[in-house]
């Protein structure tokens, strides 16, 4: 007979029975917690209760979805693609890498005018910048503007972390993949020769991004002497001190960079470029009317299958074109008013019947 | 404790035999006997960290995490920060850990309390104080009266004469009556001499420690010569020394070596279905995590050979990557390591919080306090609440269970006349306190807990009808009871058995108090007066004999015998004159068994003196003959206990617990079974299941096994089972197919339902039988259609074996609920055990899961505590995992967009903190606080808080972790900054979490709105009933008690131990100089 010695239960001579046990008394306490007897709501669901809320879902969401449909419907928006995979594509003889640099313009239409900010974005499909690898391959101590990081970048950015034993400054193969397409807009209007839209290079990255996140090396000399000892990135035609003419747009800080650098999720994506902004009142961003894009054909997409394209869409209160939110609320609410419908008459067809059931035990 | 175990066991294979000399430390150091520290704690200041964590690693769980950090460390495959598993891990083992640490600190503090407690030691003629953890084998102490001893100590001398000591057992064996030590007497003339004690140098040669409590053999030397020791003379630590002044002792075992301790193996834990259903799933889990890897891996293949190949020209493969097979195993690596949120590392943490706040909630219940004790229930063990929601077969003990093992004195009928029924309006009415109570008043010894409602009784008494006196005269004199003295004129009474006390008790009140006895007198206060009767013999109880006397010389010179026992022995031992008062005196033995009261008859025969002397030599011979004394005896008893003339009867109540009856129909109610497992004979047992419902009147028929062979048997529960499922037997029964199809295997006996509500009744001769071999299913099939099952006669491993029966065959959670020590090892063989603290000792106590004092409280236990439990537990477990599969499962689909390549969807701190803090107080609180009375959801303000507190903590620390600040500081590690901002800034954001959070509700609401119009639970009836509230709820139709008809009696209800008798007789028992005082006085 095997017992459970309790050292404990020598001492007091047992718990409960002993005999001289001290007159201590040991009911429970009497309150709400421990008696379990806390307060609780307790949604018993009736048809008093669920048959409102599914058709107050429904009233709301279905408007909702109205509106969100029909801003995004009113969003102009027109896609470009040059890459050039076409032979008849004005930009297909940058296909070979032997052209350099190769320019090709594609004309386009727009039949409407694009009225307020106008977006240009550029669009890559089959990229795949949420590879882990890919998302990895970056120093943001660099980035930051640590010295250190500066000329002895993290393990992750390799294979792209020195070049001929100098570090690359910026590290890693996000930095190195940068897209450097030069994309310029025109409008060929009535006169002889076409108007340059003019296009706004700052203002595209996150505030936190552009001063907080991103920082040049420090000091007072200029970028170039700052980023001595490093070298360019493999695919860089120029150093990163020389990617803008504008001090406050150059470096790490330059706002293409910044872009680039914020890894899209999905391998179809699309990066903010420039923007139009609107000129006045009176007349539209971009009136409608024939326009050619001037493309500097640079980056390499052709090998792996990619696309390449540029956006220009106007925005709403709830951001780009959207079309999925709005049909969604708009499904969900007519889901949740129909069957607020069905059950009401199935509650009035069946509630009767299964009162008279009886209960079994 | 392992590490103890192990070493104390290297010792004993060593020691094969114990030397050791009294008084001799130095010669005993020789043989390296540890002192008398005990240790029960598992750790100390510098093992705990490894011994702790090596033990916390053998858990799956947890080892997987292990493993889990190393493959982390590896650059080429981590594919998730390092902190992602080892904060998260470092939480669970520190809990962990603090809780075993506190643990092991409580009985660190208790063995130092124990081990610094003071004992007197016998050193160079002078007694020493000194601590328990001090003595040596070889040490002589002395211990005191209420002292509990030391260690295995030789008893030496005591105060008492003959060397005898008294202790009482209850931590040990659980009994809680006296018992006698005596010491040999060589050792006993030592007496509390301290210089011969201090130069007491016997050798004791004695078997090595070992766990049997009841042997003991061993030689002492002393003075050239040796003396047998058994355990007769051994007083065991844990033993209380009472009624003995003083004795000295000589340590033998200390410490570990005690017999306490031996004993104390590690106790088996048991495991619930829950805990063996996590193992599964985790097991599942697993499973499902390495075909998600495989798949995925599969998947990264194909892509990096279809599309990563051609992307090199921006992500170049890693030099060790040669080909995308290589890759793809790099990637199934990866992929294990992100995943790992699948398998839930907080869930063993979280399932004992639950458990142990689902044990509080027990401890802390008042409705299962039990107020006149001042005993709250206590859940002795966390980790079986949830196995309360899920019991099927509850057995139980009756005596002190369902009963409360206090009997009292109910009725009697003295000389044909019937004293004690109260009648009322024609009906017989309950004992209850409306009506007014006998005023004992005119006794002052009176036992004031005594109650009696009958005044005709003290009516009688008082006239001074001879009879009645005559009747409690023998009470008070025929019995083995010792009387103890404590304060004046508070008589406690020590009586073997609880029928006896009772009414030797009710003859003190009535007038005839029994004061005190020697070896050769009584003493008697009779109606105020003392007087002497000297005490010529006692023919003590057996089981054969069903009956004691005892022949005493009355002052006025008479020599009487007086006799109770079995109605049915005492019936032919009559003297024929009295046959008319023996048919009065039958019937109203009926009626009292009827009531199931426990009967004895009570008679008495004046001796002639010279035949008594006759008689008396004869018996002397008897005793000193060496061959058959036993039989020899008995024929002498038979001799001169005829003849007898009836007195009267008694009745003794054997009193139910409250509520017991209710709670039985209650558990009825709830398709719960339940077993009564008795050591009673069969007439009591039988009588107890009526009287609380496991037995109907309206039964359609009862079976009663008893026979003494395999065949009479088989018969007997075949025929049984032929009555109650006449298809039963045949060979196309489903079930009997499944037995003849699945053979030797483990498997489910099936359910079958009767055609009735049938009772069996089956006694521990024929179990013996019944529970060999292949009548095993045929038993517990005739068994589990019967609505009550009795099983009297049981030893406590036949209980045991029981248990285990219903558990191997039928595969549910079974209870026993027990208070002796008979039940100790149903209650370790049940699922469950439950010990009731109740009159025999706390030995089932200290064995069970779950204790309190009434065995109604199980009703709550299992049906209001055991279903919260059991219903908490299953929805913790599906939330836990849904919550758990849900967050995964979004990087598997990820994989699809992101090139197999093991991105994560969610920044590294998410994943950290997700299992960790964002979830798991709103599935604590639920698992905590949900009732389910009625089905529903149960919100209390702390699930409030505990739901909106998580969601707001979440934004608390995403705003902490995506700030300046901690980008600034490091910006590897803190690399999401302005997410939080610039992407709550959208309203796209907001309308995509209202949407999907209204449509993970609509199909929920819109299913819990149907299923009650469809397919109607019970609980949703009854929801409209009181929705309706047209009508009140019909109160349940209450029971009304039938007045059984059968002639239903129980027979000899008295304790199947031997007296005293023998050691009163013997004057061993008897203090000497008390006698010598009060034989001056008389």
């Amino acid at each position: 007979m095997a017992m459970n010695y309790n050292a404990k239960d020598e001492v007091d001579g047992g718990p409960p029975c002993a005999p001289g046990a001290t007159a201590k008394n040991r009911r429970p306490d009497n309150t709400a917690f421990k008696q379990q007897r806390l307060p609780a709501w307790q949604p018993i669901l009736t048809a008093g209760t669920v048959l409102p809320t599914f058709f107050i879902i429904g009233l709301i969401f279905i408007p909702i979805g109205i509106g969100i449909f029909v801003t995004s419907n009113n969003i102009r928006e027109i896609e470009i693609d040059y890459t050039g995979t076409d032979p008849s594509s004005p930009c297909n003889k940058c296909l070979s890498p032997n052209v350099t640099p190769c320019i090709c313009t594609i004309n386009f239409t727009l039949e409407q005018s694009f009225e307020g900010n106008v977006f240009m974005y550029y669009g890559l499909s089959n990229f795949y910048q949420n590879h882990r690898r890919y998302v990895k391959s970056r120093d943001d101590s660099q980035l930051n503007g640590d010295s250190s990081a500066l000329l002895n970048p993290s393990k992750e950015c390799e294979p792209y972390r020195r070049n001929e034993d100098k570090p690359i400054a910026p590290c890693g193969a996000i930095a190195n993949s940068m897209f450097n397409d030069t994309l310029e807009l025109f409008l060929v209007g009535n006169e002889s020769y076409p108007t340059p839209i003019p296009l706004k290079k700052k203002g595209i990255a996150w505030w936190t991004d552009k001063n907080v996140k991103f920082r040049n090396p420090p000091g007072e000399q200029s970028l170039e002497e700052r980023f001595k000892g490093t070298t360019n990135p493999v695919n860089w035609v120029k150093p990163v001190y020389m990617l803008d003419s504008e001090p406050d747009n150059n470096g790490f800080i330059n706002e293409d960079f910044i872009v680039w650098m914020r890894t899209a999720a999905l391998p179809t994506f699309r990066k903010l470029y420039r923007l139009i902004e609107r000129k006045s009142d009176l007349h539209p961003t971009l009136p409608a009317g024939r326009y050619y894009l001037n493309i500097t054909y640079n980056y390499p997409v052709h090998s792996f299958d990619g696309r390449k394209r540029m956006i220009l869409s106007t925005i709403s209160w709830m951001g780009g074109k959207n079309p999925f939110l709005g049909i969604a609320y708009i499904a969900i609410g007519s889901i949740s008013f129909l069957l607020g419908v069905v059950l009401l008459v199935i509650n009035h067809k069946y509630r009767n019947s299964s009162n008279t059931a009886d209960i079994t035990i | 404790m392992s590490l103890f175990e192990s070493e104390s066991e290297d010792r004993q294979n060593e020691e094969q035999v114990r030397y050791l000399q009294a008084n001799s430390r130095e010669l005993n150091i020789v043989f390296g006997y540890p002192n008398n520290t005990i240790k029960t704690s598992r750790y100390n200041v510098f093992n705990f960290l490894p011994l702790n964590l090596f033990e916390q690693f053998q858990r799956l769980a947890n080892a997987y995490f292990l493993i889990l950090l190393f493959l982390q460390l590896i650059p080429q495959i981590s594919s998730l920060a390092w902190y992602t598993t080892v904060i998260p891990l470092l939480v669970v083992l520190s809990i962990t850990a603090v809780k075993d640490a506190i643990d092991d600190m409580k009985r660190h503090q208790n063995d130092n309390q124990v081990n610094n407690r003071s004992v007197m030691v016998v050193m160079n003629g002078r007694i020493k104080e000194d601590k328990w953890m001090n003595i040596q084998v070889g040490d002589i102490i002395k211990l005191k009266n209420n002292q509990s001893v030391t260690a295995d100590v030789l008893l030496l001398s005591s105060s008492e004469p003959y060397g005898l000591t008294y202790i009482e057992t209850a931590e040990l064996d659980g009994e809680t009556n006296l018992k006698v030590k005596q010491a040999i007497s060589v050792t006993s003339n030592l007496e509390d001499n301290l210089g011969l004690l201090s130069a007491f140098d016997g050798k004791v040669k004695c078997e090595s420690p070992n766990n049997k409590l009841d042997k003991f053999t061993g030689i002492l030397t002393y003075k050239g010569k040796n003396y047998l020791l058994n355990h007769d003379k051994l007083l065991l630590r844990g033993c209380v020394i009472r009624n003995t002044d003083w004795c000295y002792g000589l340590v033998i075992y200390t410490g570990p070596d005690t017999k306490l301790m031996q004993n104390c193996g590690k106790s088996t834990f048991k495991r619930t279905h829950m805990d063996h259903l996590l193992n599964v799933l985790v097991l599942w889990i697993f499973l499902f995590l390495g075909s998600m890897c495989f798949i995925l891996a599969i998947g990264h293949g194909i892509w990096e050979h279809k599309k990563g190949y051609y992307f090199q020209s921006f992500l170049p493969w890693k030099k060790y990557v040669s080909s995308s097979v290589a890759s793809a195993i790099l990637i199934f690596w990866s992929y294990f390591i992100i995943l790992n949120t699948m398998v839930p590392i907080s869930l063993y943490v979280s399932v004992e919080i639950i458990r142990l706040g689902n044990s509080c909630y027990i401890n802390w219940d008042r409705k299962m306090f039990y107020a006149p004790k001042n005993t709250p229930a206590r859940a002795r063990t966390t980790t079986l609440n949830e196995e309360l929601g899920q019991v099927k077969y509850v057995f139980s003990d009756k005596t002190g269970t369902l009963t409360q093992n206090i009997m009292v004195f109910n009725k009697c009928s003295i000389n044909g006349i019937f004293y004690g029924g109260v009648y009322k309006n024609e009906q017989n009415v309950d004992v209850s306190d409306e009506r007014e109570k006998v005023d004992f008043s005119y006794n002052k010894l009176a036992d004031p807990k005594f109650s009696f409602y009958d005044k005709t009784l003290v009516e009688a008494v008082k006239t001074g009808d001879r009879w009645v006196h005559l009747f409690f005269l023998s009470l008070s004199l025929c019995h083995t009871v010792m009387s103890e003295e404590k304060v004046e004129g508070n008589l406690v009474y020590q009586a073997q058995s609880p029928d006896e006390g009772a009414l030797v008790t009710a003859a003190r009140n009535f007038g005839f108090v029994f004061c005190s006895r020697t070896s050769e007198t009584i003493m008697v206060v009779e109606m105020g007066e003392t007087k002497v009767y000297q005490l010529l013999a006692i023919l003590d109880f057996n089981n054969v004999r069903k009956r004691m006397s005892v022949i005493v010389r009355t002052p006025e010179d008479r020599v009487m015998l007086f006799c109770k026992g079995a109605d049915t022995i005492l019936c032919q031992l009559l003297h024929p004159s009295c046959r008319s008062l023996r048919d009065v005196t039958m019937e109203h033995l009926d009626d009292f068994a009827v009531e199931g009261l426990r009967t004895l008859m009570v008679a008495y025969r004046e001796l002639d003196n010279a035949f008594f002397q006759a008689w008396s030599k004869r018996h002397s011979e008897a005793c000193l003959s060496l061959e058959n004394r036993e039989d020899k005896i008995s024929d002498v008893y038979e001799e001169i206990e005829k003849d007898l003339m009836l007195l009267g009867a008694t009745a003794i109540e054997d009193k139910l617990q409250d509520g017991v009856p209710e709670t039985i129909a209650t558990l009825n109610k709830a398709k719960i079974k339940i077993w009564v497992l008795t050591g009673d004979k069969q007439e009591t047992a039988v009588n107890i299941a009526y009287a609380c419902n496991i037995f109907e009147d309206e039964m359609d028929g009862m079976f009663i096994v008893e026979g003494k062979n395999d065949e009479t048997i088989r018969q007997e529960l075949r025929s049984a089972r032929d009555k109650m499922k006449p298809e039963a037997l045949l060979e196309s029964d489903p079930v009997n197919i499944y037995l003849t199809t699945k053979p030797q295997m483990s498997f489910r006996l099936p359910e079958e339902v009767p055609n009735g509500n049938y009772g069996l009744i089956i006694n521990g001769c024929s179990l013996a039988y019944a529970l060999e071999g292949n009548l095993e299913l045929e038993l517990l099939r005739t068994a589990c259609m019967c609505k009550g099952v009795i099983c009297c006669r049981m030893t406590p491993l036949q209980k045991a074996q029981v248990v285990e029966l219903v558990k191997r065959y039928k595969k549910v959670v079974t209870l026993a609920i027990g208070d002796g020590a008979n039940d100790v090892s149903m209650i370790k063989a049940a699922h469950i055990g439950v010990g009731i603290s109740g009159q025999e000792g706390m030995q089932a106590m200290l064995n069970s899961d779950y204790a309190f004092s009434q065995f109604h409280y199980l009703q709550r236990l299992l049906l209001v505590h055991g279903r919260w439990s059991y219903n908490r537990m299953c929805k913790f477990l599906s939330y836990f995992f849904y919550k758990n599969f849900a967050f995964t499962l979004v990087h598997f689909w990820y994989a699809f967009f992101s090139g197999f390549s093991a991105q994560t969807v969610y920044d590294t701190w998410f994943i950290t903190f997700y299992n960790l803090v964002y979830t798991c107080l709103p599935v604590l609180g639920l698992s905590l606080f949900d009732q389910i009375a009625l089905d529903t959801t149960y919100w209390t303000i702390i699930s409030h808080i505990f739901t909106w507190g998580s969601l707001g903590f979440y934004f608390c620390i995403l705003f902490f972790l995506y700030s300046d600040g901690l980008c600034l500081m490091f910006p590897n590690v803190f690399q999401f900054l302005g997410v939080a901002r610039n992407t709550l800034n959208l309203p796209q954001i907001w309308l995509s979490i209202v949407l999907s959070v209204v449509l993970c509700i609509l199909p929920v609401i819109g299913y819990q709105f149907f299923k009650p119009l469809f397919w109607p639970a019970n609980v949703d009836k009854i929801i409209d009933r009181i929705h309706q509230c047209t009508r009140p709820l019909l109160p349940l139709p209450k029971r009304t008690k039938l007045k059984h008809a059968s002639t239903r009696r129980s027979a000899y209800a008295f304790s199947h131990k031997q007296g005293f008798g023998a050691l009163i007789t013997s004057g061993k028992t008897m203090k000497s100089k008390v006698f010598k005082k009060k034989q001056l006085s008389f």
